[in-house]
C-alpha cells in the first residue's frame, strides 16, 4: 500500500497520458499495418491460412524470382559505385585543399531534391534513344534496363554515402597523420592503413544505408527499368496490376532483407564502436600537393557536372516545344494534362508536404521529448526508443502496401482515412520518421536536464516550460525536421503511389503518369516545379538558421 | 525548544541495486544554513531531490513545516532551488527568467512580479544587469541570477546543490560571503549541497556529514572538526593522522601533535620530508610501525629545533585531542 502511494507520488499522470498516446499512435500506424502485411502474406486469395505456400509458390515461379538475384545486382553495383565515387568526393572537400568546396558540397546533394524517378527521366534525356548524347553516337549503349537503373541508383544513393564519408572524414586524427607520414608510408599505404581503418565503420554502415536504398526504390526502375523485373516493382505488379495481394505481401516482406540484415549488422559493430576519436586527437594539416588536388577537383567537377547536366536536360525538356525535334522555347508545358491533376497536382503535393512538415515535426518533437525528458517510466520509454528506429527499417513499398492491408479493410474504425490526404501525411511521416527523431532526441539531450526540475519547482506547468524554453531553444533542430520531411514528402512515390486517390493526385506520381503518356515536356516541367520547391525550402532553412544563430552570437558578443 | 522546520525521517532509496541513502534521518532547523558534505556519488543529491519532490523516497518522510510532505508533489512544497549548472533560461533575460515563475503566482499584479523581480535582482546586486541574457554574464553572475530566481518567488526554504562549484576560486570565496550573508538577511532555511569541506566549515551552521549513502554525523563545523565521530569523518574534513594503537585507530589533526623530549614522550617518528608553508612548516615522518604522520608546527620552531630529514623526533600526542576508534569489523 505504502508502495503503491509512493510509486503514484513519483508518477505525473500528464507526462505518462501524454507518453502513451504517443505510443499508441506510432504503434497504430506501425506496428499494426506491419502485422497485417505478414499476415498477408501467409493466407491465400480466400483468407484461409496456407503456410508458407505463397512463398514456395514465389520461389517456384521464375519470372518472380529472377527478380530477386537482379535486385541483388542492380543494388550491389550501384552501392559500389556510389561508395567509390561518395568516398571520393567527401575526401576532396575534407582532405584536399581543392577550390569550391562550399559549391561542391551544395551540389552533391541535389538529387535529393527531386523524385528518384526524374534522375531516370533526366538520363532518358540524355541517353534514351532520342537522347542528346546517344543522337550524338556518344551512348551505343541500351539505357533502359539494368545499365539505367544502376546509373539511376548511383545518382540516387550517392548524396547518402557522400554525407556519411563527409562527417567521417570530417573528424580525423592529425596525430595518426603524422606518425604515418613520419615513418615515410606512401598514400596508399596511409589510404589503407590509416584512413579506411579510421571509418570502417562508416564504411559498412554506408554500405547497407545504399544497398537498402537501391534494393528497395521504386521510382527510378518504373521509368527505365523496362522489362528488367526487380522486387520493388513486382510488389506494385502484384498489388496495382493484378490485384494478387498476397503475393505482394510476400515481395514486401522481401523487401524487409537488407534493412533488417543492416540492423544486425549495425548492433554488432555499435556495439565495439566506442571512444574512437581521443580527446587527445590533433586536427590535420592539409598538405599542398597539386596532382593531388587536380585529380579530386576533376572528380568533383565531373560528378557535379553531371548533376548539373541533367538538370540541364530536364530543363531543356520542360521548357521547349517538343524536345527534340522542336527545341522553340514554351511555358506550354506546364499546363499539365486534366488526366494526371494538371497544376492540382503539384498544388496537392505542396499541401500533403506541408501537412507532413508541420504535423511531423510537432509529432516528432513532443514524441521525443516525451521520451527523454520525463523521468520514470522507463520501460515504456525503452519501448519508444525501440518503436522510433523501426521506421528505418521499412520501405516505402512496405508502407504502402501495409497500409492498404490495414486502413482498407472495412473492420478497421480508422477506415475513414482511406482514401484522403490523411492517409498519404501519415504514411510520410511513418516513412521519414526516425532521422528527425534522432535529430529531436540529440537536440533535447543538449539541453540541461534539470530546467524541467527549476519549472517544477516555480510550479510552471511541463507544458509551458516546454513552449518557452524547450521549442525555441531547439528552433534549428525543429527547422531541420521540418525542412526534411517537406523534402522528402515532395519526392517520394514508393508509398504513397498505393494510397493516393483519384480525387488527390500528387506531383510525384504525375510524372510518372506523364512519362507513362510519353508526355516528357509536362514530366520535365513537373520535376523543375518540384526542385524549385524543395530548393527553395533549403534555401530559406539555411538562411533562417543562419539567422538564428547570428541572433544568438549577436548576444554574446554585447558583452 | 524544538524549532525544527524539516525533518528528514528514516530516508532509504535504491536505484536498481545501487542504494543511494540508506536510512538517513536529520533535522534542519528554521533559519539555519546546513552544508550536506561528502564525496562524489555520496547521494548528496539524491536527498536533497527527495526533499524538493523531486524524486520520492523508497521508504522515509520529510516533514516540512510540521506537515507530512512525503507524498506532496515540488510545486506544493514551496522551495527554491539552484542546480550546479544554474538550468538559466537562454532565450530569456535576466529578469526574463525570474518573471517566468513569478508569473505561475496566483493573485499577483504585474507590478507586484516587477517589484519582486527587482527586490530579487537588487539582492544579488544584478539590477543593471537585468536585460542581459545569460551567456552575456560571468559565471558569478549567472550562479546570482540563479539565485535570485530562487529566491524571488519568497519560498519557505532553498536548496543548493554545489552551487559554487562551477566558478573559480576567487569569485568562488566572494559569492560564499554572499550568499551567507542574503541567507542571514532573509533569514530563510537553507540546505546546501557541497564535496566541498572547505566551503562547509566556512558557510554552515551544521554540516550533514555523509560517506555511501549514510550519514556519518551531523554538528557544528567545530563540532566536526574536532570531535569526528567516524574515522571517515575525521580523514574526511581537514587533514588527520590515522595510525594504529593497541587494536584502535586513532586520529589527530598535525597541528596538535607536540615534540615531546626523549624521557617523556608517546612514540617516535623517524623525518621523511619537511614542508614550509609560511608561518607553519609541515612535517612528514614515518611511526615506528611504519604508518606515516604529520605535523604543523610554527616555522620559527622548526627552525629552533634544527629539524632535518632523517633525524628522530619523540612525539606526544595529547588526550585531549586525541581520538579512539574502534576498528570496523
Ligand atoms: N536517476 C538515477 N538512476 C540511477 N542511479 C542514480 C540516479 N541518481 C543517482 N544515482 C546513483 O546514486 C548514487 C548517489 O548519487 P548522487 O547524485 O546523489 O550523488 P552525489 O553525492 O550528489 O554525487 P556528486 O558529488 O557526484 O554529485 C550514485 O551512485 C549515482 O550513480
Ligand atoms: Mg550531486
Amino acid at each position: 500500500m505504502d508502495k503503491l502511494r509512493r510509486y503514484l507520488t513519483g508518477l505525473r499522470v500528464s507526462q505518462l497520458l501524454v507518453l502513451l498516446l504517443c505510443l499508441v499512435m506510432l504503434t497504430v500506424v506501425l506496428i499494426f499495418p506491419i502485422f497485417s502485411l505478414f499476415s498477408k502474406a501467409f493466407l491465400n486469395k480466400s483468407g484461409d491460412f496456407v503456410g508458407f505456400a505463397n512463398y514456395i509458390k514465389y520461389f517456384d515461379t521464375p519470372a518472380l524470382s529472377t527478380s530477386i538475384i537482379n535486385t541483388i545486382d542492380i543494388s550491389l553495383w550501384s552501392t559500389l559505385f556510389s561508395m567509390i565515387l561518395g568516398f571520393g568526393y567527401a575526401f576532396a572537400l575534407t582532405r584536399t585543399r581543392i577550390k569550391g568546396k562550399a559549391f561542391f558540397k551544395y551540389t552533391a546533394l541535389i538529387p535529393i531534391f527531386i523524385p528518384t524517378l526524374v534522375h531516370a527521366l533526366g538520363l532518358v534525356y540524355l541517353f534514351g534513344k532520342q537522347g542528346i548524347l546517344t543522337r550524338a553516337g556518344l551512348f551505343p549503349f541500351e539505357l533502359y534496363g539494368r545499365l539505367g537503373i544502376i546509373i539511376s541508383e548511383t545518382i540516387y544513393t550517392f548524396p547518402q554515402a557522400f554525407l556519411m564519408f563527409y562527417v567521417a572524414l570530417e573528424f580525423a586524427d592529425g596525430r595518426l597523420y603524422e606518425a604515418a607520414e613520419s615513418m615515410g608510408a606512401s598514400h596508399a599505404r596511409v589510404l589503407f592503413r590509416v584512413t579506411f581503418p579510421e571509418i570502417k565503420y562508416t564504411i559498412v554502415s554506408a554500405f547497407f544505408v545504399c544497398f537498402t536504398l537501391a534494393f528497395t526504390d521504386f521510382g527510378a526502375p518504373k521509368v527505365i527499368g523496362g522489362s528488367f523485373n526487380v522486387l520493388a516493382t513486382d510488389v506494385y505488379k502484384q498489388v496495382a496490376g493484378q490485384f494478387n495481394f498476397n503475393m505482394g505481401a510476400v515481395v514486401g516482406t522481401l523487401l524487409l532483407i537488407p534493412a533488417v540484415a543492416s540492423f544486425t549488422v549495425d548492433r554488432l559493430v555499435n556495439s565495439k564502436n566506442s571512444g574512437t576519436i581521443s580527446a587527445r586527437a590533433t586536427q590535420l594539416t592539409i598538405k599542398a600537393s597539386t596532382g593531388r588536388d587536380v585529380f579530386f577537383f576533376t572528380l568533383c567537377s565531373l560528378v557535379t557536372g553531371f548533376f548539373l547536366v541533367l538538370i540541364i536536360a530536364l530543363a531543356i525538356g520542360g521548357l521547349t516545344e517538343n524536345y527534340p525535334y522542336n527545341l522553340a522555347f514554351t511555358l506550354d508545358n506546364f499546363s499539365f494534362n486534366r488526366s494526371v491533376g494538371g497544376m492540382g497536382a503539384y498544388t496537392n503535393s505542396l499541401k500533403m508536404a506541408l501537412a507532413t512538415a508541420i504535423f511531423g515535426t510537432i509529432f516528432v518533437f513532443v514524441y521525443a521529448y516525451m521520451i527523454e525528458k520525463t523521468a520514470g517510466f522507463t520501460l515504456l520509454r525503452r519501448f519508444g526508443k525501440l518503436l522510433s528506429v523501426l521506421p528505418l527499417a521499412l520501405p516505402g513499398m512496405v508502407i504502402g502496401i501495409a497500409f492498404i492491408f490495414f486502413f482498407n479493410s472495412k473492420t478497421n474504425p480508422l477506415n475513414f482515412v482511406y482514401g484522403t490526404m490523411a492517409i498519404l501525411v501519415i504514411a510520410n511521416i511513418l516513412h521519414y520518421f526516425s532521422v528527425p527523431f534522432l535529430t529531436a532526441s540529440g537536440c533535447l539531450k543538449k539541453l540541461d536536464r534539470e530546467y524541467e526540475s527549476v519549472s517544477d519547482s516555480m510550479n510552471v506547468p511541463r507544458w509551458k516550460m516546454f513552449i518557452r524554453v524547450s521549442v525555441p531553444l531547439s528552433l534549428p533542430a525543429i527547422l531541420e525536421i521540418s525542412m526534411y520531411f517537406f523534402v522528402n514528402a515532395m519526392v517520394t512515390v514508393s508509398a504513397v503511389v498505393f494510397l493516393y486517390s483519384a480525387n488527390f493526385k500528387i506531383a510525384a506520381i504525375a510524372i510518372t503518369h506523364m512519362e507513362e503518356a510519353g508526355d516528357f515536356g509536362q514530366a520535365a516541367a513537373m520535376s523543375l516545379l518540384i526542385l524549385l520547391m524543395n530548393v527553395g525550402v533549403r534555401i530559406a532553412y539555411e538562411a533562417a538558421v543562419r539567422l538564428i544563430k547570428r541572433r544568438t552570437n549577436h548576444q554574446e558578443v554585447t558583452v | 525548544m524544538n524549532n525544527s522546520f524539516l525533518e528528514i525521517e528514516t530516508i532509504t532509496k535504491t536505484f536498481g541495486k545501487q542504494t543511494a541513502l540508506d536510512n538517513v534521518s536529520a533535522s534542519i532547523n528554521k533559519g539555519e544554513l546546513v552544508c550536506v558534505l561528502g564525496p562524489s556519488g555520496c547521494g548528496k543529491t539524491t536527498l536533497l531531490r527527495i526533499i524538493a519532490g523531486l524524486e520520492t523516497a523508497d521508504s522515509g518522510s520529510i516533514v516540512i513545516d510540521g506537515r507530512d510532505a512525503t507524498f506532496l508533489p515540488p510545486s506544493k512544497r514551496n522551495f527554491g532551488i539552484v542546480f550546479q549548472s544554474y538550468a538559466l533560461f537562454p532565450n530569456m533575460t535576466v529578469q526574463g527568467n525570474i518573471l517566468f515563475g513569478l508569473r505561475q503566482k496566483r493573485g499577483m499584479t504585474k507590478a507586484a512580479m516587477v517589484e519582486k523581480a527587482r527586490e530579487a535582482l537588487h539582492l544579488v546586486d544584478l539590477f543593471e544587469h537585468r536585460n542581459k541574457y545569460p551567456r552575456q554574464l560571468s559565471g558569478g553572475m549567472q550562479q546570482r541570477t540563479a539565485l535570485a530566481r530562487a529566491i524571488a518567488l519568497s519560498p519557505a526554504f532553498l536548496l543548493l546543490d554545489e552551487p559554487l562549484s562551477a566558478l573559480d576560486a576567487k569569485v568562488r570565496a566572494k559569492l560564499r560571503r554572499d550568499i551567507r550573508s542574503i541567507q542571514q538577511d532573509l533569514g530563510i532555511t537553507t540546505i546546501m549541497v557541497t564535496h566541498d569541506q572547505e566551503e562547509a566549515l566556512t558557510m554552515a551552521d551544521r554540516i550533514i556529514v555523509m560517506n555511501n549513502a549514510v550519514v556519518e554525523q551531523i554538528g557544528t563545523p567545530c563540532e566536526v572538526y574536532d570531535h569526528p565521530a567516524t574515522p571517515f569523518v575525521a580523514n574526511f574534513i581537514g587533514t588527520m593522522n590515522t595510525y594504529t594503537d593497541a587494536g584502535n585507530i586513532c586520529a589527530i589533526r598535525p597541528e596538535n601533535i607536540e615534540i615531546a623530549d626523549s624521557t617523556d614522550h608517546d612514540t617516535w617518528a623517524e623525518i621523511r620530508s619537511i614542508e614550509f608553508k609560511g608561518a607553519l612548516t609541515r612535517v612528514h615522518g614515518v611511526l615506528p610501525n611504519s604508518e606515516d604522520v604529520c605535523l604543523d608546527l610554527p616555522s620559527d620552531r622548526v627552525k629552533d629545533l634544527n629539524l632535518m630529514e632523517g633525524s628522530t623526533i619523540h612525539l606526544s600526542m595529547p588526550k585531549d585531542h586525541l581520538r579512539k576508534y574502534a576498528v570496523a569489523a
